[in-house]
């Protein structure tokens, strides 16, 4: 029963975890900031449009990490407390885009409306490219430490610590790491494009973005079949369900998608949509480009998160010692509290269904400026 | 132990975060449910004056919400990054509260969120009504959850210890989610924020009625503000009085500290107002008694005979232990089964707590080497010593007595204005059916001179709650130094140091946009 609530609560988590690259199309809107919406009129607009949908995209990265601790806290309590500045930016980038939307336009706010811009735009660059590093760590692992018996050390109860000084920056610098924070930028980028297409009234705007999706589009592609690549050759680690020890395999991820089949049908779903999409946008009136892309998005992301803990493999790799790493057997949350915590997950179908329903209601109408200088407009 | 640098910092940077976040969380817990019953008017009267008028406070809860959601993002981080320990340690338990409040909770409020602000003409009257009611309804669930963690905290129940793990685990969940701790500091803190907004509501009207401007706006807003405010506040008090019985029963040292009291004696007063002796110091109980026994606890106090004894016990001639007590035991204590014991003195805890350790270390190393007989007997050492897990951390006796003059001072300051408070909302409400309010500038003053004071009210329930149970991050069971990470304190000096300058940027800058929304007014 553990053995499947462990896997049943990885991909509720993955699922999270993919549904939040798809909404971080309002990051990748965002970027759209400077040299995009160059008018004040289209700054407006834009700001406006992805303002609506912010603090989904917020709450869904808030609830990822919440369902991460509750599941998983032996990741929450390593990767959290070793890799200390990159969480530690990663929030930083967050908290100055949650205060952005509702002091821009607002007189009295201090900094300025370019300054909230600037926070915007940073939010929407390095706010995704370091989630793709920190998702990164999941494939290409990090220093640390971890041994539970360290608790019962009264000088140096830590059970889980980093072994080098950076604490976590150090991971910029693997070029996976680096590759998936930029193939995770440019679908942001992508689908915020794709979003502003689908949400804003602006002709001006429009015929930007359509110019930039032939060229941001196709980066995304040939950035995720990069990513592809360097994902498949390189080498993972199983464990064995009898002992836990923990071996290196060649090719771990490839035999993942190519021995469970129903991942590697995910992704290929993904892929498909994802060409549909940009093939849609470039090449006819991409009415459904954003909801085709994102759902390409969302099938392709969660078959790679379940590609890097599924089929018995250790999702955080020590690069200290592999038996320090951690697996989905060793990382858990109890059978109880994985069961309890299932129970509340059957809210979910009722979340998501609430969740359309307000997205219908608020999306029948495109964003133009005759909405915002309606009366009873809340404008950003 | 971990160097103290570390811990004192990560203990300051949450701290530091946990009371700005607790500044914007408050009002927009009541003012949430002021804005609904408001529009709530306006739906059924059709009179757009109220519109108008929830509209106004909706723009003030807009601007305030926002950062509070900024700020309680990095609570909810700063578990893992500064907290490492703890988040492996008790994860098991107070994870589960936190996805649950992010499953029911959080999404309810932030996608109705957006109705409620931007969706007056894009659904109906009523739809919009009760996206108004589920955000108001949605923020309060979402304390809920983190509350009931953080009572938890306070009182450790529903789980068990499994050495395999090197954790507590959950086995009942409804006695971590309905604990009576928990269920009281919900009521407790979220009447806290009702108040707050409440205070908040009248004082901004107040304000209006002091430049002659907006009148019927600040009468009704005041008139609904107050009337809300009131029956808050008496749940407030009545929640208060469980939170201290509680605590005199769960966290005796807390209790000892908030009320300053070193030695006790059966029928033990309460202290109305007092100031304590700086050389009083629990420190010289062992290195200098002499001095220790001849510095009396207070400067100046006013007391009520008997009156703590009655508070916690309901009995005037009862016992309630003070802080030397509790260090030396020998006091009849009535545990979490209901049997009557002697406590043991906090030195003996310590050596069992050192047991405990020694045994689940013994029970890691026997598991390791497959011998079945060491595991049993390492097991047995750990559970009958691991009500005093905790205590094997600690160095000295003394170290688990929290900051004293800080647990007081901010206890009597909250009881005080909380008085303060129930007498200014029966003020208000008497002025109002009156029609006084808008003819006495003195109310007015009042009025507007007390937001700041319901601020600090508010914050010295926490700074209470949070400041009386160090060393603890789990009552008896984790204290602070066993559940930091193994950070470098050079990089949480400077992330601390970050946070202090953003989050006063930002308070200043929503500060700034308050002040002209109001200045602005319902009209604009």
């Amino acid at each position: 029963m553990l053995y499947i609530l462990q896997q049943y609560w990885w991909l509720i988590v993955s699922l999270l975890g993919s549904i939040l690259v798809f909404l971080m199309f309002v990051q990748g809107g965002q970027t759209l900031l400077f040299g995009t919406a160059t008018k004040e009129d289209e700054k407006t607009l834009l700001v406006n449009a992805l303002g609506h949908k912010w603090e989904l995209t917020f709450t869904t990265l808030v609830t990822f990490g919440g369902a991460m601790f509750a599941s998983f806290p032996l990741y929450y309590s390593t990767s959290f407390g070793g890799a200390y500045w990159l969480w530690m930016s990663i929030l930083f980038l967050f908290v100055i885009q949650a205060v952005s939307y509702e002091y821009r336009s607002k007189a009295g706010n201090l900094l300025g409306k370019r300054t909230y811009e600037t926070f915007l735009f940073l939010n929407g660059t390095f706010g995704t490219i370091l989630l793709g590093v920190a998702v990164g760590t999941f494939f290409s692992g990090a220093s640390f430490v971890m041994d539970k018996s360290s608790i019962a050390d009264t000088f140096r109860p830590t059970i889980s610590y980093w072994t080098n000084g950076w604490h976590g920056l150090e991971a910029i610098t693997v070029p996976f790491n680096l590759l998936m924070g930029i193939v995770v930028y440019l679908a942001a980028r992508t689908l915020g494009l794709m979003y502003v297409m689908l949400q804003i009234d602006s002709d001006s705007l429009k015929s930007k973005c359509n110019s930039q999706i032939k060229v941001t589009g196709p980066a995304f592609v040939l950035g995720f079949v990069a990513l592809l690549l360097a994902l498949f050759t390189m080498t993972g680690y199983h464990v064995n369900p009898e002992n836990g020890l923990i071996s290196a395999v060649r090719y771990k991820y490839f035999f993942n998608m190519t021995e469970l089949i129903w991942p590697f049908v995910m992704l290929i779903s993904g892929v498909v949509l994802v060409l549909a999409g940009i093939g849609n946008t470039i090449f006819a009136k991409g009415k459904y480009s954003f909801y085709l892309t994102g759902a390409g998005v969302v099938f392709a992301v969660w078959s790679l998160l379940i590609c890097a803990a599924f089929n018995d493999t250790a999702f955080f790799v020590s690069t200290v010692d592999k038996q320090y790493s951690l697996t989905l057997q060793n990382s858990s949350s109890s059978e109880f509290t994985l069961k309890t915590m299932a129970w509340a997950s059957l809210m979910i179908p009722f979340v998501f269904g609430y969740i359309v329903y307000v997205w219908r209601a608020m999306t029948k109408v495109k964003m133009s400026n005759e909405d915002l200088s309606k009366p009873d407009a809340h404008k950003y | 132990m971990i160097l103290a640098s570390i811990v004192d910092l990560s203990r300051l940077q949450f701290a530091l975060t946990a009371m700005y976040h607790w500044i914007f969380v408050p009002l927009t817990l009541g003012l949430g449910f002021i804005i609904a019953i408001m529009e709530t008017y306006y739906v059924r009267t059709g009179n757009e004056f109220w519109k108008r008028t929830a509209k106004f406070w909706m723009n003030i809860f807009a601007v305030n919400f926002a950062i509070g959601v900024a700020t309680g993002i990095i609570l909810e981080f700063q578990f893992g990054t500064n907290w490492s320990n703890y988040s492996w340690f008790v994860g098991d338990i107070f994870g589960a509260p936190l996805a649950i409040e992010g499953i029911l909770a959080f999404f309810l409020e932030s996608t109705f969120f957006a109705v409620m602000f931007f969706g007056w003409n894009k659904v109906s009257k009523n739809a919009h009504l009760i996206s108004t009611w589920l955000v108001a309804i949605g923020t309060n669930l979402s304390a809920l959850w983190i509350l009931v963690a953080n009572a938890w905290m306070q009182y450790p129940v529903g789980m068990q210890f499994n050495p395999e793990t090197a954790r507590n685990e959950m086995v009942d969940f409804w006695a971590v989610a309905l604990s009576p701790v928990a269920t009281n500091k919900f009521i407790h803190t979220t009447t806290n924020g009702y108040v707050l907004a409440a205070v908040f509501v009248i004082g901004v009207s107040a304000w209006y009625l002091l430049k002659k401007r907006e009148e019927e706006f600040a009468r009704k807003s005041i008139k609904i503000a107050a009337v809300f405010g009131l029956i808050s506040l008496i749940v407030l008090i009545w929640s208060g009085d469980g939170s201290a019985t509680h605590v005199a029963k769960k966290q005796p040292m807390k209790l000892a500290a908030m009320e300053g009291l070193y030695k006790s004696h059966p029928g033990t007063s309460i202290i109305a107002v007092g100031i304590l002796n700086p050389g009083k110091k629990i420190e010289d109980l062992t290195t200098n008694p002499l001095k220790y026994e001849n510095e009396k606890p207070y400067l100046f106090h006013i007391s009520i005979p008997q009156g703590l004894s009655l508070l916690v016990n309901r009995k005037t001639d009862t016992f309630v232990p003070g802080i030397e007590d509790i260090l030396k035991g020998g006091y009849i204590y009535t545990d979490k089964n209901g049997n009557e014991k002697t406590a043991p003195p906090i030195e003996e805890r310590m050596e069992k707590g050192r047991l405990a350790i020694e045994g689940l270390a013994n029970y890691r190393k026997a598991s390791k080497a497959g011998d079945e007989e060491g595991k049993a007997t390492a097991y047995t050492q750990l559970m009958e010593n691991f009500d005093h897990f905790g205590y094997g951390y600690i160095k000295n006796p003394t170290d688990v007595v929290p900051n004293v003059p800080l647990t007081f001072y901010s206890f009597h300051i909250m009881v005080i204005l909380g008085g303060y408070f129930l007498l200014f909302f029966m003020l208000t409400i008497y002025m109002e059916r009156k029609s006084m309010i808008a003819r006495h500038k003195w109310y007015q003053w009042l009025a507007i001179a007390s937001i700041p004071l319901v601020y600090i009210c508010s914050q010295a329930g926490w700074v209470v709650a949070e400041v009386g149970r160090q060393p603890w991050t789990i009552q008896d069971l984790l204290p602070v130094g066993a559940a930091a990470s193994a950070v470098n304190p050079g990089s949480v000096r400077t992330t601390l140091v970050m946070f202090f300058v953003l989050f006063t940027i930002l308070l200043i800058a929503e500060l700034g946009i308050l002040f002209k929304v109001i200045k602005k007014g319902p009209g604009a």
